[in-house]
C-alpha cells in the first residue's frame, strides 16, 4: 500500500515541480540557517563561558555574609513587634577571619586550587601624576594556578615580584597614563596612610580596559603592610576541576566557612540569563522561517488536492479509505520536508564553512579572530525535527480535507 | 435455477434518499430491489429520475436516509466508512460515463491500483492478472499506454478492466457507453453479458440507450425517484 501512496505522491509533486521546488527551498533555508545559527550561537556561548571559566576564579570567597548580621534586639524579641530605627553596623575592618586555616582546609579538599588575596585601593603617583588603582596582594605561586595573570604579562615575569624589594606588576594602560615604564619606581599610598616606593617589574595586558588601566599586583605580605592589615586577606580564589559543579561546591564552602562564596555562574548570572534569552530569540526566528516554509508546503499540497479531486473520488469509490487518501498527501509534505531538510543540511554545513573561514579584527584587540563555531549533530537533528513537524502539519490540513471529499459530488460533477 | 432459490448479492429495502436542504430534495423514494448474480440489469428512466442516485446507494458511495442496503446478506447501515470502503474494494466495481483513469499511470498500472490496495497478490501475479483482464477486453497491445493515448472506447474498456481487478461480485456502471459510438457501445454491452452469464456476476447498468436496455435480462424503470416497472426480458 505505502509504495503505491508514495508513487502517487511523487507523481503529483513532479507535476507541480516548480511549486514543489520553491516549498522545498523554503524548508532548506529554514533548516540551513537554523543549523548555521545554532553553531554560531552555541559556539559563541561556549566561547564566552570558557573565557569566564579561564579568566575568573570558579569560586570567589569574599569577606561578606549573604545575610546581614541579626541585630541583638531583634534576636531578643524574635516574635515581638520591634522596630529598630537608625541601627548602624559597627565600623569594622573587614577581612576573612582565620584565612590561613581556611586556605589550608580548602587545599585539603580534592580537586581544588586555592589562592588568598588582599584587595584594596591605592593612589599611585609618578612625577606629579596621580592615578587611583586597585592593588591586589597575591601569593605568586598560588596565584599562578588560579589566574591567567602570568599569561597576560607582556614584559617581565610573575616571579619578578620576588626580585625587587617592593615589586609591582602594572597594567600597561595604567603605566601609559602615568608615563611610567619597566623598572621605574612609583609612589604608592594607601588609605591607611602608609606610603611605599614600588618598582615596576612587569606589565600585563588583558585586553579589558578596566583591568589594564586600573589594577596593579604586589606580594600579599607587602600589600598587607601597605594597607596596615597584617595577616588579613579579603578574598580567596578557588579553581575547581569540576567547573560545572562549582555552584554546588560554592554552596558547600559557604555552609562550612560562613563567608559568601560565589561560583562563576552565580557571579555571571545576568549574562547567562541573557544567553538563554538569545537562544529563545534564535529559535523563534527559526520557527518563523519554518512557518513560512510550512506555508509553502501547504500551498503545494492544497493545489494538488484541488487538481486531483477526480483521482481522489475514483480512488475512494474503488475502496481507498480516508486514511489512505490522507497518507498520499501527508507523504507529499514529508517528502518536501525530507528533501528540503537534506538540502538544508548542505546549506547549513556550507554556511558554517564560510563563517569559519572569515577572519576579522575585534576593536581593541591586536590579533585576528575567527567566529567561534560549535558543531553538533544535534543542531541538524533538531532543525530536521522542526522542519518535518512543520511540513507534516502543513500537509495534514489539506490532506484531511482531501480525504473527506465526497466522491459522489465529484463523480456527479464530472459526468 | 430461479431467483427464489438464490441469495441476492445486493438488496435495497424501502430505500429513500433525501438531500437535506431548505427545500429537501428527494433523489429516490422507497426503492425495493433484489439484485442477483448472473444477470444484466438495466436501469432506465428520464433524465433526473434518480438513476445515478440509486446506483451510488447500491454501490455504498452514498447512504440512504431511510431503508437499508444489504450486501451479501449483511446490512450496511451500521458499518463505518472504512468497512464500506472494504466492501467496495472486495465486492463492487464501478464504471462511470467518464473513465476516471489516473492520467499519470499506464493502462496496466491503472488496472493494478485496486489490486495493490487489496494487497493479496504479489507483483508478478498482479501484473499477470491485469494483463489478462486487459487482454480479454482486447487491449493486449495497449497495456503500456497512458489514458491520453487511448481512444474513448479503449479508455472505457480499461476502466472496466480496473473495475474487475479484484474480481467483484457486482459491477455497477453509470452510462458507461454514454460517450461511445454504437459499435463501441455494443462491444461494451457484449462484455457485460459475458461477465454476467459466464462469470455469474451481477451487472447493473444505467443507460439511456433503449436498444442496449432491450438486450438486458432485466429492466428497471425509474420515474421521479421511484420504480415504475421492473421486468425480466427475453
Ligand atoms: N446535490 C444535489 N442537489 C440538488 N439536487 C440534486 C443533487 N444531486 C442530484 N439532484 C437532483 O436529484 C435528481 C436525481 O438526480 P440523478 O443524477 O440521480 O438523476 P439521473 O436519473 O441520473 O439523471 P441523468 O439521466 O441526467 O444522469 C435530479 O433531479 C437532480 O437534479
Ligand atoms: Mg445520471
Amino acid at each position: 500500500m505505502t509504495p503505491l501512496a508514495l508513487r502517487i505522491a511523487l507523481i503529483h509533486l513532479r507535476a507541480r515541480g516548480r511549486q514543489t521546488l520553491v516549498s522545498l527551498l523554503g524548508v532548506a533555508t529554514g533548516v540551513g540557517f537554523s543549523i548555521a545559527m545554532a553553531a554560531l550561537m552555541q559556539g559563541s556561548q561556549l566561547d564566552f563561558i570558557n573565557k569566564i571559566i579561564d579568566a575568573t576564579p570558579h569560586i570567589m570567597i569574599k569577606d561578606e555574609f549573604r545575610n546581614p548580621a541579626e541585630q541583638p534586639a531583634a534576636r531578643r524579641y524574635a516574635d515581638g513587634a520591634v522596630a529598630l530605627d537608625g541601627a548602624k553596623p559597627t565600623e569594622e575592618l573587614r577581612g576573612i577571619k582565620g584565612a590561613g586555616r581556611t586556605v589550608t582546609q580548602l587545599e585539603a579538599m580534592p580537586g581544588l586550587v586555592v589562592a588568598p588575596i588582599l584587595r584594596g585601593q591605592v593612589v599611585i603617583r609618578y612625577f606629579g601624576k596621580d592615578e587611583a588603582a586597585a592593588i591586589v596582594g597575591i601569593d605568586p605561586e598560588r596565584h599562578r594556578r588560579v589566574s591567567q595573570l602570568a599569561g597576560d604579562i607582556r614584559d617581565g615575569r610573575l616571579d619578578d615580584l620576588h626580585t625587587a624589594a617592593n615589586g609591582l606588576i602594572m597594567g600597561d594602560g595604567l603605566a601609559r597614563k602615568l608615563g611610567a615604564g619597566m623598572g621605574d619606581t612609583v609612589t604608592v599610598s594607601s588609605p591607611a596612610g602608609v606610603v611605599f616606593k614600588m618598582k615596576i617589574v612587569a606589565l600585563f595586558h588583558t585586553g579589558v580596559i578596566s583591568l589594564d588601566e586600573g589594577e596593579v599586583y604586589a606580594l600579599l605580605k607587602k600589600v598587607q603592610v601597605l594597607q596596615d592589615r597584617q595577616n588579613v586577606v579579603n578574598r580567596i580564589y578557588v579553581k575547581t576541576d569540576d567547573v560545572y559543579g562549582a555552584f554546588d561546591q560554592a554552596r558547600a564552602i559557604e555552609a562550612r566557612f560562613g563567608y559568601r562564596a560565589e561560583s562563576w555562574d552565580e557571579a555571571n548570572q545576568d549574562i547567562l540569563e541573557a544567553l538563554k534569552i538569545r537562544n529563545v530569540i534564535m529559535y523563534t526566528v527559526v520557527a518563523a522561517i519554518l512557518l513560512v516554509a510550512g506555508m509553502g508546503i501547504f500551498n503545494v499540497v492544497s493545489t494538488i488536492t484541488f487538481e486531483k479531486l477526480r483521482d481522489i473520488a475514483i480512488l475512494k469509490s474503488m475502496g481507498f479509505r480516508e486514511a489512505d487518501i490522507r497518507a498520499i498527501f501527508v507523504l507529499q509534505g514529508l517528502i518536501a520536508g525530507t528533501a528540503g531538510s537534506m538540502l538544508g543540511w548542505a546549506l547549513g554545513f556550507g554556511l558554517c564553512q564560510i563563517m569559519s573561514s572569515i577572519e576579522f579584527k575585534v576593536r581593541f584587540a591586536t590579533d585576528l579572530t575567527q567566529l567561534p563555531l560549535y558543531y553538533s549533530p544535534w543542531h541538524y537533528a533538531i532543525a530536521t525535527v522542526f522542519a518535518m513537524t512543520a511540513a507534516g502539519l502543513a500537509a495534514y490540513i489539506p490532506a484531511r480535507r482531501a480525504a473527506r471529499v465526497d466522491p459522489v459530488d465529484i463523480i456527479r460533477g464530472a459526468a | 435455477m430461479t431467483n427464489e432459490d438464490r441469495q441476492p448479492l445486493v438488496v435495497a429495502r424501502n430505500v429513500t434518499r433525501v438531500l437535506p436542504a431548505a427545500v429537501p430534495v428527494t433523489l429516490v423514494h422507497d426503492i425495493d430491489l433484489d439484485i442477483f448474480g448472473g444477470e444484466v440489469m438495466a436501469i432506465t428512466g428520464p433524465s433526473g429520475s434518480g438513476k445515478s442516485s440509486l446506483l451510488y446507494l447500491l454501490g455504498l458511495l452514498d447512504r440512504p436516509t431511510e431503508g437499508r442496503i444489504e450486501i451479501d446478506g449483511a446490512d450496511t447501515a451500521a458499518m463505518n466508512s472504512d468497512a464500506l470502503a472494504r466492501l467496495r474494494l472486495e465486492r463492487l466495481g464501478f464504471v462511470f460515463q467518464f473513465h476516471f483513469l489516473l492520467p499519470e499511470f499506464s493502462a496496466l498500472e491503472n488496472v493494478m491500483i485496486p489490486m495493490r490496495r487489496l494487497g493479496r497478490l504479489d507483483e508478478a501475479s498482479m501484473t499477470a492478472r491485469a494483463t489478462d483482464l486487459l487482454g480479454a477486453l482486447d487491449l493486449g497491445d495497449l497495456v503500456r499506454k497512458r489514458p491520453d493515448q487511448l481512444s474513448g472506447g479503449q479508455a472505457q474498456r480499461v476502466a472496466i478492466a480496473r473495475a474487475l481487478a479484484n474480481d467483484p461480485a457486482v459491477l455497477l456502471t453509470d452510462e458507461p457507453t454514454g460517450n461511445l459510438d454504437s459499435k463501441n457501445s455494443a462491444a461494451v454491452f457484449d462484455i457485460f453479458e459475458k461477465l454476467a452469464r459466464e462469470d455469474g456476476r451481477a451487472v447493473v447498468t444505467v443507460t439511456h440507450d433503449l436498444d442496449l436496455a432491450g438486450r438486458a435480462d432485466r429492466r428497471v424503470e425509474l420515474v421521479d425517484g421511484t420504480v415504475v416497472s421492473d421486468r425480466h426480458q427475453h
